[in-house]
């Protein structure tokens, strides 16, 4: 199936972040096999990131700050990107910054080296930057816009969960020139430990992922499918084949699995190696039939988008 | 793998022997092995090991929180999801005749009793320094008296030195090995400044594969920081800045 910038052999691929740039999964199977790899934010300088606790545990889920530490653009086009190029599989860049300048100098730069960009206007774990374009829908355009502009590659706009009204987000985007959407981050949370009475991780506010939030992330995808005509990478809980339909289903054209690779560092294999079954059991023949298929659309330009 | 024994073996400290090929794979003393509990906890749990025996190894945890207390009512019998072995432990490379200092805070002193037993296979004199809150918190005592000298530290004086681990490290070593919470790994490297040694750090854990950079410590180059989970968690004590 293709999407813009996408030739994806299925429909299932690492979110941002939960997957490094793909070196400490390659002993567990072959990268080939994916359908595309989202690389870890990629921002103007190397970064840090937070100071540590990072994690902390939540009901069904996780809470992360790990606050985008990564080596910077240059760092990654010389020697992350060379070594996921060795492998049959789509490459997305995630593009992160603290000012539409940086934004608009990583994708310059990062653009001429993968498939597709993922806009980071989302990741609520950094001060400066971030979320801040995320949640402003005049922000979030501007920002959108100036990558567009500038990127060789199809842009998709990876949306914040952190936003009273998550489609004007959806439709600002679209009109700046998103060629994508790719939706949810992390929705923010904290933790206190009453041993030390203080926030578990050091940035207090972290990122909630996993299972938990994985209604959440249906709903928003539900609802600005029927808004867009762009399509959505769904994520936010994967685990099951049964959870990939279900987000196909809500109007998702392929799925990223994030922190589930932190308890099994196969599940994107074995999900791959699974869905073909799911799809049988609930009576699809294929993948471009359950996309939007919980809409009851009734022309089939609908449901066979893109 | 599957749990072979299961007890506790002091307050809150309970000792676990695993079966399984997993066993076979450890290289060194010092790396650890990444536990799912249950289904029920998100994340695994990092656990350093004790000891290796042909296809067991034995793991020592602390009762922490919810996850380490679901942990203690596995029974003998049980499969256990793990991941591992993980990481790189202490390097072997101390010459016959050498005399090493091996230190443990609490739940830190397991795996330095691997590598004591390899040190002393190696023909090294060690002496361990085992730091615990109170006596009733206090394991191994004995075991790394077989090994060589022991000297034991409590915070309330209930069992050895009243004080800590940093109290008692006199003497003339030529290499030293450390494994506790940060501030101790701190204390014992600035007092054993000049000496060589190795850390092992503990953090809370993600994914314990380095792809998810929740381990982090901080390092002395230009790449800025270390992984804990897979560039170490033993590092050369010059390697990283423990804050």
């Amino acid at each position: 199936m293709r999407l813009p910038g996408l030739d994806l052999k299925n429909p299932i691929m690492p979110a941002s972040g939960c997957f490094g740039f793909g070196r400490e999964f390659a002993p567990f199977y072959d990268l080939s096999e994916l359908g595309a790899v989202i690389m870890k934010a990629a921002t103007g300088e190397q970064r840090y990131g937070n100071g540590t606790t990072r994690v902390a545990e939540a009901a069904s889920g996780m809470l992360n700050a790990i606050g985008l530490q990564n080596p910077g653009v240059d760092a990654i086009i010389e020697n992350e990107v060379p070594f996921l190029r060795k492998y049959d599989v789509p490459v997305l860049a995630n593009v992160a910054g603290s000012t539409v300048e940086e934004y608009v100098e990583v994708a310059d730069k990062i653009s001429r080296h993968v498939d597709a960009l993922e806009l980071n206007i989302s990741c609520p774990n950094v001060k400066e930057g971030g979320v801040q374009f995320g949640t402003d829908p005049e922000l979030a355009a501007h920002v959108t816009r100036d990558v567009v502009r500038v990127s060789a590659v199809p842009v998709y706009v990876k949306l914040s969960p952190n936003v009273t009204d998550i489609v004007e987000l959806a439709k600002a985007v679209e009109a700046a020139g998103a060629s994508g959407l790719s939706m949810i981050n992390t929705l923010t949370g904290m933790r206190i430990d009453p041993k030390t009475r203080r926030p578990i991780i050091a940035n207090k506010v972290g990122g909630l992922s996993g299972a938990a939030i994985k209604p959440v992330a249906i709903r928003m995808i539900y609802q600005v499918y029927e808004a867009v005509e762009i399509p959505i990478i769904g994520m936010g809980g994967i685990e099951t084949a049964d959870d990939v339909i279900e987000f196909l289903l809500a109007g998702a054209s392929a799925v990223a699995i994030g922190s589930a690779n932190f308890k099994n560092p196969l599940i994107c294999k074995e999900l791959i190696d699974g869905l073909d079954a799911a799809l049988e059991r609930y009576g699809f023949e294929s993948i471009e039939e359950v996309i939007g298929g919980a809409h009851h659309e009734k022309t089939a330009a609908g449901v066979l988008r893109p | 793998m599957t749990i072979t024994e299961h007890e506790e073996i002091a307050r809150a400290t309970f000792r676990m022997v695993l079966k399984g090929q997993i066993a076979t794979e450890v290289r060194e003393p010092g790396q650890f092995v990444h536990i799912q509990v249950s289904e029920k906890f998100y994340l695994r749990r990092p656990v350093s090991i004790a000891e290796v025996k042909e296809d067991t190894v034995t793991l020592l945890y602390k009762v922490m929180g919810d996850g380490t207390e679901a942990l203690t009512k596995k029974h003998v019998g049980d499969q256990v999801d793990v991941l591992g072995p993980a990481g790189n432990g202490f390097p072997l490379d101390v010459r016959e005749g050498a005399h090493a200092l091996l230190v443990g805070g609490g739940i830190g002193v397991p795996p330095l009793y691997q590598l004591a037993k390899q040190l002393r296979r190696q023909g090294v004199r060690v002496t361990a320094v085992l730091g615990f809150q109170s006596g009733a918190e206090a394991f191994f005592t004995k075991e790394f008296t077989e090994l060589g000298d022991v000297r034991v530290a409590t915070n309330d004086g209930t069992l050895g030195h009243q004080g800590l681990v940093t109290d008692v490290l006199d003497g003339e070593f030529d290499t030293y090995f450390a494994c506790g919470p940060t501030g101790m790994l701190r204390a014992v490297s600035e007092k054993m400044e000049g000496v060589p040694g190795y850390l092992s750090m503990e953090e809370r854990m993600g994914c314990g594969i380095g792809a998810c950079l929740a381990c982090v410590v901080p390092s002395n180059d230009e790449k800025g920081y270390r992984r804990i989970c897979c560039d170490g968690p033993v590092f050369n004590a010059k390697e990283v800045v423990l804050s």
